[in-house]
């Protein structure tokens, strides 16, 4: 195999950034595109779309199981809306109202959660979303996508708007590393595949499949051929790109900024499991919350890094045989 | 394009009849279901009457014509009254010979209503406290498309012991959105008892002004009031009105008349027949 080109961490917009550029261009092209926000305009970013389309843009205050039903309401008439909050309020306090009113009637409506995980940062565990990946994907019918990077986020918020049933889209706080060039072409439930390898598959969401490329650098130094997966749609998880890993390379590690017990780890070991059956690792946040600090203290702290995928890894590929 | 228009005019002695003809549909239903709701249904019927067969602007034969006027039934467990009006209204998808097949497997006539059943139904709801918020989102909607489109909300006064009926409450009248009209069939008893007693929720009307709303109280059951009270609504602008309507939980059945055991208790064979007598 030719020696790869070594990735590097190259800072681009963050994902609620590219989200609020989206929700603009979205704006633009249809006029039945709708924004609802609860108070965070201005961190969710859809403050962009507010000042372009002030006629379109509905301020429901700190409020956000209305905001959620709301929504639902909008795209039961019509409408194309996204309703947004950071993923702790947006996913916990909605919930209900996106099983009820979104979910079991399989509305047209955009759930877009920012501030993810727990790269958040300073303002600690209260504000941290660490399981709603788990909760968007226990709502029949939801669509639930992690976008890595500025490039993805705004091709597959995109992807969301033209798609005909309830989505959530989680987008984090800090400025993302850099992972496709413009162009990049990306599909609901289509998994791209980021870099191959032969001895083991690493599927990641979100900041981690950063996280994942440099670990793969590292691990080719040790003789380890890893291909890395940024598995983008949690749910419809793509199956084929799983089952092909599992045949190829016969060990996986899952990468997420989220829980382990209910994220996509659990999803795609399912999915291993029905069909060609390997050893398998997770990386996650292990059943405790984070607290205060700069992002990439606690993304060290919580062993979240590359350091950790690499570590996962070695683990996984000795289990292997 | 076609156009809504209201149902052909109706005498309050029409609407009177039809209204004695859904109670005998939602008792012999709940009935024949063994399970149900009558009390709150019951409570509701000249309401639905109004709304169904006089007031909405509502083409039963194309029921998804954009700018029609649309029904939430937030409290959903009165199911039976909506499907027994949407029958007799002339929804093909609600035909009046299967609604006897309420709760069964496969019937359209779920337990609480579902919109995977019933397409021309505006919303699923049985899950108490949201339905305001999704006429909220209908009326927003309806005043960016520049239509005249009004949106009806049906609330339990038990219901609105749910937080986020006040969140929907304040951002409407924040809003302005005056083409929402919220009822609140106020028929004082919930699941466990009187709602006094249970979480008491007066003073009702006083509430819903202090939330912003343009707030009527009338008697939920004379269809002169409820019909003045709708014009009033549609005359009103620039905030959006509230019907306290004083109702009687179970009206028109004498056993089950206040009565807390059927809030949610189906009446018996027996119960059915005697019902049925008093109903003619």
């Amino acid at each position: 195999m030719p020696a790869k080109t070594k990735f590097e961490i190259k800072l681009g917009a963050a994902t609620r950034e590219a989200f609020g550029r989206a929700l603009v261009e979205l704006g633009r092209e249809n006029k039945d595109v709708v924004v609802c926000d609860a108070d965070l305009s201005k961190s969710t970013m859809t403050t962009y779309f507010a000042k372009e389309f002030p006629e379109r843009f509905i301020s429901l205050g700190i409020a956000e199981a209305n905001m959620c039903a709301v929504g639902a309401g909008l795209a039961l008439a019509g409408k194309i809306p996204f309703v947004s909050s950071f993923s702790a309020f947006a996913m916990n306090k909605g919930f209900e109202q996106l099983r009820a009113c979104a979910a079991y009637p399989h509305v047209n409506l955009k759930v877009v959660g920012t501030h993810s995980g727990i790269s958040i940062g300073e303002d600690g565990p209260s504000q941290m979303s660490i399981e709603e990946i788990g909760l968007a994907c226990s709502l029949a019918g939801f669509v639930v996508i992690a976008p890595a990077d500025e490039v993805s986020t705004k091709a597959l918020v995109k992807a969301a708007a033209g798609y005909l049933g309830p989505v959530f889209i989680r987008t984090g706080r800090p400025k993302a590393a850099v992972v496709y060039s413009p162009g990049q072409k990306f599909e609901i439930g289509k998994a791209v595949q980021v870099a191959d390898g032969a001895d083991v598959t690493i599927i990641a969401s979100g900041l981690m499949v950063a996280q994942a490329l440099l670990a793969a650098d590292t691990l080719e130094g040790e003789g380890i051929s890893a291909r890395v997966i940024d598995m983008h749609t949690a749910k419809p998880l793509d199956r084929e790109a799983i089952a092909r890993a599992a045949s190829d390379t016969g060990a996986i590690v899952v990468a997420e900024e989220h829980l382990v017990d209910t994220g996509l780890g659990v999803r795609v070991a399912q999915a291993v499991a029905q069909s060609r059956p390997c050893p398998m690792e997770f990386v996650g946040i292990q059943d405790t919350y984070a607290e205060s600090g700069q992002p990439d203290e606690l993304l060290d702290k919580y062993h979240l890094i590359a350091r950790d995928i690499a570590a996962a890894v070695r683990k996984v590929v000795a289990r292997k045989n | 394009m076609l156009e809504l228009k209201r149902p052909m005019p109706k005498s309050i002695e029409e609407l009177q009849a039809i209204a004695r003809r859904i109670r005998r549909e939602i008792v012999e239903m709940i009935g024949a279901a063994k399970s149900g709701h009558p009390g709150g249904s019951l409570s509701a019927v000249e309401i639905l009457v109004e709304l169904y067969f006089h007031r909405m602007h509502i083409d039963p034969k194309n029921p998804a014509l954009p700018d029609r006027d649309r029904f939430i039934l937030s409290k959903g467990h009165a199911a039976p009254v909506l499907y027994a009006v949407m029958a007799e209204a002339g929804y093909e998808q609600t035909p009046l010979d299967k609604l006897n097949t309420l709760r069964q497997l496969g019937s359209v006539y779920q337990g609480h209503p579902d919109m995977r059943y019933i397409t021309a139904l505006e919303a699923s709801t049985g899950s108490l406290g949201e339905g305001l918020s999704l006429g909220l989102g209908m009326g927003l909607a309806a005043r960016m498309n520049g239509g005249k489109s009004r949106t009806y909300v049906m609330l339990g006064d038990g219901e609105i012991q749910e937080g986020q009926v006040w969140e929907a409450a304040m951002a409407s009248a924040f809003h302005k959105v005056d083409n929402i009209v919220a009822i609140v069939d106020n028929n004082r008893i919930q699941l466990d008892g009187f709602v006094k007693d249970i979480m008491n929720v007066d003073p009702l009307a006083d509430k819903w002004r202090a939330f912003g709303w343009h707030t009527i109280e009338i008697d939920g059951h004379d269809l002169h009031a409820i019909q003045a009270a709708f014009d009033e609504a549609e005359a009103t602008k620039g905030k959006p009105t509230c019907l306290v309507a004083h109702t009687i939980k179970g009206k028109g059945v004498s056993f089950m008349e206040n009565n807390p055991k059927f809030h949610g208790t189906a009446p018996t064979a027996e119960e059915v027949k005697l019902a049925l007598q008093e109903l003619q």
